[in-house]
């Protein structure tokens, strides 16, 4: 199943890119996905290897033992600083 | 419940936010306003300018949440929150928040909470130059984060 993926903030800068379709199988939780993700190599795996990143599903902050379903949207991004 | 949530490039009017939260509403006994503007120093150094990203759709909703546990909590009438994103020169207005209520006691905490949590979760980030023009993404201050733990 396809799942799409947002990146923010400093997150997005070192991707280089602000987003990505990743297929996924039923059931991943965050913190398979960061695993599935830094299989590709650089720079996934330094990006998402950052203890501080913070991950949302369907636009509400998550934890990375929640799990990912069909058509959802995650997001990964550093600590917010707005205000 | 009357919520008003506005995440924009442009400059606000404090003036006309306040006028459309009290419009109709006779019993407001308070008004708290809180403006929050761009910092010309940032860890000892000058800033020249800013740059806001944010997550669309999320912010909406988080800032959404935010003011309706406040309305819910302090049982006041109404809250407005604008928040700016782009390009912000030094001193530039960057947040809004007003809260209308029949005392100033809930208005005042009301206002505080939804500031304290607008910082630790609304998905807003801040990129900050300085006069050397050399850019860097402000980090997140642990003091923020502990704000919000004593609501």
């Amino acid at each position: 199943m396809m799942i799409e993926i947002l990146y923010f903030a400093s997150v997005k800068e070192r991707m280089g890119i602000a987003g990505e379709s990743v297929k996924i199988k039923k059931g991943i939780t965050g913190e398979g996905l960061i695993n599935l993700l830094s299989d590709k190599g650089e720079p996934w795996q330094a990006v998402l290897s950052d203890n501080r990143l913070l991950i949302a599903i369907n636009q509400e902050m998550a934890s990375l033992e929640d799990s990912i379903s069909e058509g959802d949207e995650v997001a990964f991004f550093p600590p917010v600083t707005g205000g | 419940m009357r919520i008003s949530i506005k995440v924009q490039t442009e400059m606000f009017d404090a003036a006309s936010e306040v006028h459309t939260l009290r419009s109709g509403i006779a019993l407001t006994g308070a008004l708290v306003e809180f403006t929050g503007f761009v910092r010309d120093v940032s860890e000892g150094s000058q800033v020249s300018a800013m740059y806001l990203e944010h997550y669309p759709g999320m912010t909406e909703k988080s800032l959404r949440n935010i003011a309706k546990e406040a309305i819910e909590r302090w049982q006041v009438f109404g809250v407005t929150v604008v928040h700016r994103v782009g390009r912000l020169g030094p001193a530039e207005p960057i947040v809004y928040v007003a809260v209308i209520g029949e005392h100033r006691k809930e208005a005042f905490e009301a206002c505080e909470f939804i500031m304290d949590f607008l910082k630790k979760d609304a998905p807003f980030w801040k990129k900050e130059w300085n006069e050397n023009d050399e850019a860097a993404w402000v980090a997140a201050k642990e003091s923020d984060n502990d704000a919000a733990t004593r609501w």
